[in-house]
């Protein structure tokens, strides 16, 4: 009997991985518990155990290698007394399991499901491996002829934050986990090497007080970046959010600024239930005196978290723990900033418009897509800022398309996907030629359950079902 | 009224005022206390609205403290804030235009009795939510370590306040990162209707940073020269390098909660009482007389103040409600 060992995913959205290096040579002989080989992500790294007792008799995939997909078998284990030499590899093409495949009760990959659910409007199944990043059209703003460098989200808020702190002395981060540990989703790798501990500030799980401590120094003239570990536990720090980051400005005659911005990721991940798993965009964006800024690319990302931290005004950065990882393209350009405030056009098209931000655009694109297939050619427009927003493009948009379909994975009740259907309906009502349609996260908590997970959410298929209804096409 | 603390350590004895400390101290209080007496008649008169919350009684609390800080030192508080506001040298004309909501106040009548600021005099407000100060007053503590500027940042709330989970949380991270702050309880007796010993396991709160090791001390906060002796002394140890420090001000309020406050939780007996034996201002002017002060020199003080209180309210009633426009203003930088 032989057995393959598996790439195992570290984490529920870990798609793949490093395999760092085997600690074992073929050969060898393993027992359950030994460690066989450490396999690194961009978050962590981990050792590989053996489960099973026997003899390792063929690596399948050599130490070094990169971007080795969760479930793909990494080596072969064979029972006492069986002949090594003669276990044939599996073909290599055979690599990325999808989420059906027999090894799934082992190890299926949150992620994987994931994907299967915004691909749902596809006939098969994809292999779980990285989805190409939605196609993104080059951020309006960039000069023709930039160098564009692949970048994860990770990376670009990462160089954000330390382009913003190598410019500015009085740019500093505080958070949970951001120094020693490298950011609880390595957001802030590198950073206390290269700044120090005075400005990568580690604290303790106190988010209300540290909210509070934030608020303070950047009443005094610092520029804060508070890091929420995810935007889940900012519902104890709402507090100093609103009541003292927010309204000071206003409260005092315009005298206290609040140069702050409040980041960490937001909104669901992947199977960690009701507790972990809350869009907060709606929440925040419906505070005057805040800005909110929720990006869904890496370019995006950076040009956006650079003009928060220059921000006078608090802002509420929202990223999304699923995007960290994607990749795409950023412009290699000394100083990108982009502006707050402006949407923009992801996808140009002349029939329907689909908005959305952050993680919502994957299901937008991926509808537009599907629906190009149908001759339907969608407008999608990435909101990137949720307040103040950008109402004119949304505007202009509707009078070329007259339809409109709003998809985010927040609530459906008083959402960004209301508030974009109220302002349509008061700004653009002559231009519509049916009702708009929202696409939301159900109206629950979120269940933990696979299935239900994935119901909870929006998919590609109703934003799709969604367009054609505003259409009148079945 | 002091009640040297038990587990905290206690100043031995209060050291004596110069002649010119005394009438300045007294100046400062008297002004405070003048400040709102009239606060609370304009407030009869529905000049003042919402809610404000006297300080009356409290005085020596603010003025010994500001009387050992340094220039440039920070001052925050919660929504008892016009007494430190006075003390910080505020402008009472714009203080009391506030109050009434007019575009002379120095929140340009946006922030009313509970949320003023002024950054010239590093008054970082007047806070409305109750702990608020704890944070913020340490945060920009912070701001001064990181800067290396040697301010300390003098943070005040309330008894009921140091009940709240922010005040911990806060004192861990203060002590945690030794931040110069000077946290200052102003243990009134009273969080509105609620007396201390209805709401506080722990009613030496001195002792409530010693999980901490924040060091405490208990003062009488009746007592001006008191309050500026263990001020002096705390804002050392801050400036040191050593991190915060907890004073517990016993102190008392004369008046009602806010205006609206019937009062039925406590005896008219206890505030006269409280009143004939420890005024804090009464106890500075007999001290003067003693001195050979003479007591027309103290009415002269006195109508001095008063004119400039009166004129911090003809000025209020005389100004203008803010502009239309200002509604708009202020939101965003
Ligand atoms: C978080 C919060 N809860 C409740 C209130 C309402 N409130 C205002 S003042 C107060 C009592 C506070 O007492 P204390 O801290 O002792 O200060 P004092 O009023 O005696 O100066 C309460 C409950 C508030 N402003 N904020
Ligand atoms: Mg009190």
């Amino acid at each position: 009997m032989t057995i393959n060992v598996l790439m195992p995913a570290l984490s529920p959205t870990m798609e793949q991985g490093k395999l760092a290096k085997w600690l074992k040579s073929e050969g060898d002989a393993v027992k359950a518990g030994d460690v066989i080989a450490e396999i690194e992500t961009d978050k962590a790294t981990m050792e590989v155990e053996a489960v099973d007792e026997g003899v390792l008799a063929r690596i399948l995939v050599p130490g070094g290698t990169e971007n080795v997909a969760v479930n793909t078998p990494i080596a072969v284990i064979a029972g006492e007394g069986e002949d090594a030499s003669a276990i044939e590899a599996p073909p290599a093409t055979k690599a990325p399991t999808p989420p059906s495949a027999p090894q799934d009760e082992a190890g299926e990959a949150p992620k994987a499901r994931r994907e299967a659910a915004i691909e749902a409007a596809a006939p098969a199944p994809k292999p779980a491996t990285v989805a190409a990043p939605p196609a993104v059209s080059a951020a309006p703003e960039v000069p023709a002829g930039t160098t564009m460098i692949p970048m994860t989200m990770r990376e670009a808020l990462r160089d954000a934050m330390a382009e913003e702190m190598r410019r500015d002395p009085s740019v500093f981060i505080m958070g949970e986990e951001v120094g020693e540990y490298q950011g609880a989703y390595k957001v802030t790798q590198g950073l206390l090497q290269e700044f120090g501990p005075m400005r990568v500030r580690d604290t303790p799980i106190t988010e209300y007080g540290f909210a509070g401590v934030g608020v303070g120094a950047a009443f005094a003239g610092l520029r804060p970046i508070v890091e929420f570990m995810t935007f889940n536990f900012s519902m104890q720090a709402i507090d100093h959010i609103v009541n003292s980051a927010a309204k000071t400005l206003y409260m005092s005659g315009g005298q206290i600024h609040c140069p702050i911005v409040f980041r960490g990721p937001n909104g669901a991940a992947a199977r960690v239930g009701a507790q972990h798993s809350q869009d907060y965009g709606a929440w925040y964006s419906q505070v005057p005196g805040l800005i909110v800024v929720s990006p869904s690319n890496a370019s995006d990302a950076k040009g956006l978290l650079k003009a928060a931290i220059r921000n006078d005004n608090p802002v509420v950065f929202l990223e999304n723990e699923i995007l960290y990882g994607k990749t795409s393209e950023v412009p290699a350009l000394e100083d990108f900033v982009l502006p707050i405030g402006k949407a923009r056009i992801a996808r140009p098209g002349t029939d329907v418009t689909l908005v959305s931000f952050s993680i919502g655009m994957t299901y937008a694109l991926g509808a537009a897509e599907a629906l190009a297939k149908d001759g339907i050619e969608a407008e999608v427009i990435d909101l990137r800022t949720l307040r103040p927003m950008d109402t004119q493009t949304l505007v202009e948009s509707v009078k070329k398309t007259g339809r409109c379909v709003a998809i985010e994975e927040g609530w459906p009740q008083c959402g960004i996907a209301s508030e974009v259907a109220a302002r349509l309906h008061q700004e653009a009502f002559d231009y519509l030629d049916a009702p708009i349609a929202r696409v939301t996260g159900k109206d629950v908590p979120m269940p933990y359950a696979a299935n239900l997970e994935k119901l909870a959410l929006p998919s590609v298929a109703e934003v799709v079902a969604a367009a054609k209804a505003v259409l009148y096409r079945a | 009224m002091a009640n040297e603390g038990d587990g905290a350590s206690a100043v031995p004895s209060v050291p004596n005022f110069t002649r010119d400390e005394e009438l300045h101290a007294l100046r400062q209080m008297l002004l405070i206390r003048r400040f709102e007496e009239k606060a609370g008649q304009l407030y009869g008169m529905g000049v003042v609205a919402g809610f404000c919350h006297l300080y009356i009684g409290q005085e020596a609390v603010v003025v010994g403290a500001k009387m050992a800080a340094r220039e440039g030192d920070e001052f925050t508080t919660s929504y008892r804030d016009h007494g430190h506001m006075l003390a910080s040298g505020m402008d009472p004309r714009g203080v009391m235009a506030e109050l009434a909501g007019k575009r002379g106040g120095y929140s340009k009548g946006k922030g009313g009795s509970m949320h003023m600021f002024s950054r010239e005099k590093n008054f970082f407000g007047g806070h409305g939510i109750v702990g608020a100060p704890a944070p913020i007053g340490a945060g920009i503590a912070l701001a001064n370590a990181y800067r290396g500027d040697g301010k300390a940042s003098l943070t005040f709330f309330g008894e009921g306040a140091a009940n709240q989970g922010q005040v911990y949380e806060t004192f861990n991270m203060a002590a945690l990162w030794k931040l110069p702050v000077l946290f200052i309880v102003e243990n009134n007796h009273y969080a509105m209707g609620t007396s201390l010993t209805r709401a506080a396991a722990q009613t030496d709160f001195a002792m409530r940073g010693a999980a901490f090791g924040i060091p405490g001390h208990q003062v009488d906060g009746m007592d001006v020269r008191a309050v500026r002796a263990a001020t002096a002394e705390a804002l050392e140890w801050c400036r040191s390098g050593k991190g915060p420090y907890l004073l517990e001000a016993q102190t008392y309020r004369y008046r009602g909660h806010s205006m609206s406050d019937p009062a039925k939780y406590r005896s008219k007996e206890e505030v006269q009482k409280m009143r004939e034996e420890h005024d804090p201002i009464e106890q500075v002017r007999l001290r003067l007389l003693a001195d050979g002060v003479n007591e027309d020199e103290l009415k002269k003080i006195d109508a001095n103040v008063r004119k400039i209180v009166a004129d911090a309210a003809d000025f209020a009633m005389g100004d203008k409600e803010p502009d239309p426009s200002e509604l708009y203003t202020d939101v965003l930088a």
